[in-house]
């Protein structure tokens, strides 16, 4: 049995997010810590010790391992760089959008009280805390939120067929910190 | 010399760490968040990290010697 550290119960923080999202968007902002670590990882570190070790999505998928899953070899255009960095630039690209949509709320568009699944469904969500904020503060929440629950059903629906940690080979946040490390390091490759 | 299995890690290998975790001995790790690599003299040639590999990359090879495997 191989010796457990703290970082390997990191997939509560996965439930607990999920969680407090349901019942109050505003906990979405949370999942900055998510989006920045990493990349802070990558940035001053030039490394991935964050998809490595302390990333919260990936030991919910260990933790799950094989079970409910077909388990299979994830197919090899998955890993292809067309396919990561092409899925990376669209997940910007809708990222972005959502982004904008948050600034013309900011400007005195309404607000929308819907967290977008699989940049498609809307989902009507809770609105509890929601008038306690400006408007721009809870858009963006809607917002991540959806960016955050979109990756995770994806993440879980690749799991499904494929290895516990397929979703990584083209999770966007694993990518870009990749890249980021290859440019850092780009004197020093073997 | 004897013929020893080793693990090798293919080019498309995306350093997201799976390997590492489910390596019984440590004997592979992530090099400056770019790729994994194996240290070859420890690695037992187990599959472990090759069965678990999210892209798929690692292949059990002979090798002859333990020097470096180049892929
Ligand atoms: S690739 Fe994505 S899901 Fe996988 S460990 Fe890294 S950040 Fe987490
Ligand atoms: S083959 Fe076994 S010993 Fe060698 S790196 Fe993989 S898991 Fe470790
Ligand atoms: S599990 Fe596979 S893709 Fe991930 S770091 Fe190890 S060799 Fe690379």
């Amino acid at each position: 049995m191989k010796k457990k550290y703290w970082y390997d119960y990191l997939w509560i923080v996965t439930i607990l997010y999920f969680t407090l999202g349901f019942f109050n968007i505003l906990f979405a902002w949370l999942g900055m810590i998510m989006f920045i670590l990493p990349l802070l990882f990558a940035i001053i570190g030039g490394n991935k010790l964050y998809c490595n070790k302390y990333c919260d999505r990936s030991r919910l998928f260990e933790l799950l391992g094989g079970r409910f899953s077909l388990n299979m070899a994830p197919p090899p255009f998955l890993r292809s760089t067309w396919f990561r960095y092409g899925f990376l630039a669209f997940f910007l690209t809708m990222f972005g959008l959502m982004v904008a949509y948050t600034y013309q709320v900011f400007t005195g568009a309404p607000l929308r009280e819907t967290v977008t699944l699989l940049w498609t469904f809307k989902l009507g969500w809770s609105t509890a805390g929601v008038s306690s904020v400006t408007p721009w503060v809870a858009q963006y929440a809607y917002g991540f939120y959806g960016v955050m629950l979109t990756s995770l059903v994806l993440g879980l629906a690749t799991r499904v067929l494929y290895r516990p940690r397929s979703w990584c080979v083209y999770c966007p946040m694993g990518t870009m910190t990749q890249g980021i490390c290859k440019i850092k390091h780009r004197n020093d490759a073997k | 010399m004897a013929q020893k299995n080793k693990a090798s890690v293919g080019k498309q290998c995306v350093a997201c760490g799976a390997c590492i975790r489910k390596c019984p001995i440590g004997a592979i790790t992530v090099y400056k968040g770019m790729y994994a690599v194996v240290d070859v003299p420890k690695c037992r040639g187990c599959g472990a990290c090759a069965k678990h590999c999210s892209a798929n990359v690692i292949s059990i090879i002979e090798v002859n010697n333990e020097e470096k495997i180049l892929v």
